[in-house]
């Protein structure tokens, strides 16, 4: 498998590749890799990349990775909701 | 791209109406979505990704992986997968992350609503759970993003297995009309088209939107029927437009009547992929072979004997290697692997130009996780779910769930869990509904004593409270 090929997180362009190499500077859990490669903070908030990234870090080190902390909104939302207009 | 004959399916395809592709005016049929409409007329590549402008197409096609963003009337990332299309909408390819909108045109109102139960998600479990409480005169609001009510079983054109109580024999098109026809008959409110993406527990709302229009919801009450989303597996290529889900190309062939490819190949041989394979085969698309990693076929016999008797192999120890194309896949390239599962030299090539994935289904487990549910990962339920009383509430008090989003199982299971999650609440509403509530209980229990349910029910076991 040729991982700079392989994309892992569609909507940061995180590839395998990448995955590995930060996994090796140290950054060897998921809240780490999210902080460093934008891993599962894209649109879609993990909901493709987060279980392959799971398998790719119990294949690296042994342990599967729990805990993972899912934080509002959890899909892309249209700005405009957020703007604050009159009640009818 | 056109389905026109199916053996099963009758698409009712009467007025037209004009929207605009990059500029450029585009045939679509008023009840379909902008990515539907989009495929029917052969364009597959939505948007280019942010760093590395790789072209990207549709995916899961039920509003949840986020693969088909684009611009639409000025907006970023709107997921055209569940947008309906509309008389002069414009549709514009995204680049990267999208340009805020320039203008406020788009605000609207906001609104609140207090129902005593808010149902999340219109798949077999939300209609059954909203129904059973409606039917006692309790007030609920159904939230569901698609456009259309009754999630999975809309797609589902075979006949299901199982008893006769639970609709077996029955095709799950038929099983959701027969749902949405009830549901409408008791005039539950419920609302298409919405989003719901916030729970904020401090002040218990939950934040949905329509359109432009932000909903908060105040409920006392809150089944999670959340249902699940296909998983991905690492591959070169694995992002190429027409690399999707097996069930994005149902909602695609069964739904819409639009062909997913000519020739296909599909990734999985459970029962999913076995089905699915099946159901592409009546709308004449040419299934080119099925390919599963582990030794044996997974799903059951008489599925895989009808591919047979299309002549469609089922290679096993086999899996893809690379997605091959340019826009769009052109071939696959399939490696054997050995008994540990690592590729072997043998490789083989065939030209198909969609790849579909059946490699198992995830929990929508998100707005679970965000309300502070207890979780657990457990692979033989999929993957994240919530720790759970018998009767089906979760580790906050009140908040319930029914079907896959706590564990993935069948569509009839599904409807029971999700009578038995509002049973539970109109027991806690002073109702006597102890008698219904053992019988259902009873009835569970026997549609998870077969084999198949084995893994299941140790599952199970692993996230049930005492």
């Amino acid at each position: 498998m040729d991982k700079k090929n392989v994309i892992i997180c569609r909507c940061e362009d995180v590839t395998y590749e990448e995955i590995v190499r930060a996994f090796n500077e140290g950054y060897k859990d998921i809240e780490s890799l999210r902080r460093y490669l934008k891993i599962g903070t894209g649109p879609c908030q993990g909901k493709t990349c987060i279980p392959l990234l799971q398998r790719i870090l119990y294949e690296l080190s042994g342990n599967f990775p729990q805990n993972i902390t899912i934080r509002p909104p959890e899909t892309p939302v249209p700005f405009g909701i957020f703007v604050n207009v009159p009640k009818k | 791209m056109e389905i026109f004959e199916h053996p099963i399916l009758r698409f009712e395809r009467k007025s037209k109406i004009t929207f605009f592709f990059e500029g450029n005016p585009v045939e679509a049929y008023p009840q379909e979505t902008v990515a539907m409409a989009l495929y029917r007329n052969g364009i597959n590549v939505f948007s280019y990704s942010p760093k590395l402008h790789r072209p990207r197409g549709l995916f899961c096609a039920i509003g949840k992986c986020s693969s088909c963003l684009m611009e639409v009337n000025g907006i970023p990332n709107v997921r055209t997968c569940i947008l309906n299309v509309q008389e002069g909408m414009k549709v514009k390819r995204q680049n990267g992350l999208g340009d805020l909108p320039k203008t406020s045109e788009f605000l609207k109102s906001e609104k609140e609503y207090s129902p005593t139960v808010l149902v999340i998600g219109s798949g077999p479990a939300g209609l059954m759970a909203s129904i059973t409480l409606k039917e006692k005169g309790v007030d609920v609001l159904l939230i569901e993003q698609n456009p259309n009510l009754g999630g999975q079983l809309i797609k589902q054109t075979h006949k299901f297995f199982g008893s006769q109580k639970e609709k077996a024999g029955t095709r799950g098109i038929e099983i959701a009309n027969e749902l949405v026809k009830e549901l409408n008959s008791l005039d539950v409110n419920y609302f298409t088209n919405t989003t719901l993406f916030s729970f904020y527990p401090r002040e218990n709302v939950f934040l949905a939107f329509k359109d432009n229009e932000l909903l908060k919801i105040f409920p006392k009450f809150v089944v999670f029927a959340t249902g699940a989303s296909e998983k991905m597996i690492p591959f070169e290529g694995n992002d190429l437009p027409n690399v999707m889900g097996a069930g994005a190309a149902q909602t695609l062939v069964n739904v819409y009547g639009i062909k997913v490819g000519t020739n296909v190949l599909m990734v999985g041989a459970g029962n999913v992929g076995l089905i699915v394979s099946y159901q592409l085969l009546q709308a004449g698309i040419n299934v080119k072979a099925v390919v599963e990693a582990s030794d044996k076929i997974g799903g059951y016999f008489v599925h895989a004997a009808k591919l047979t008797r299309f002549g469609v192999p089922i290679y096993t120890r086999t899996t893809i290697k690379k997605a091959v194309g340019v826009d769009k896949v052109e071939k696959a390239i399939l490696v054997e692997l050995d008994e540990n599962f690592n590729e072997t030299s043998k490789e083989f090539e065939i030209d198909v130009d969609a790849i579909l994935l059946s490699v198992g289904l995830q929990p929508s487990y998100q707005l679970l996780a965000q309300a502070g549910c207890e979780m657990k990962y457990i692979p033989s339920l999929g993957g994240y779910v919530p720790l759970r009383s018998k009767e089906l509430e979760t580790s906050v008090k009140n908040f319930y769930i029914a079907g896959d989003v706590g564990g993935i199982e069948e569509a009839s299971t599904a409807m029971l869990e999700g009578k038995l999650a509002s049973l539970s609440i109109l027991k806690k509403l002073g109702f006597d509904v102890e008698k219904e509530k053992e019988a259902l209980e009873l009835d569970l229990a026997k549609l998870r004593s077969t084999p198949f349910s084995k893994k299941i029910l140790q599952g199970l076991k692993e996230v049930a409270y005492e």
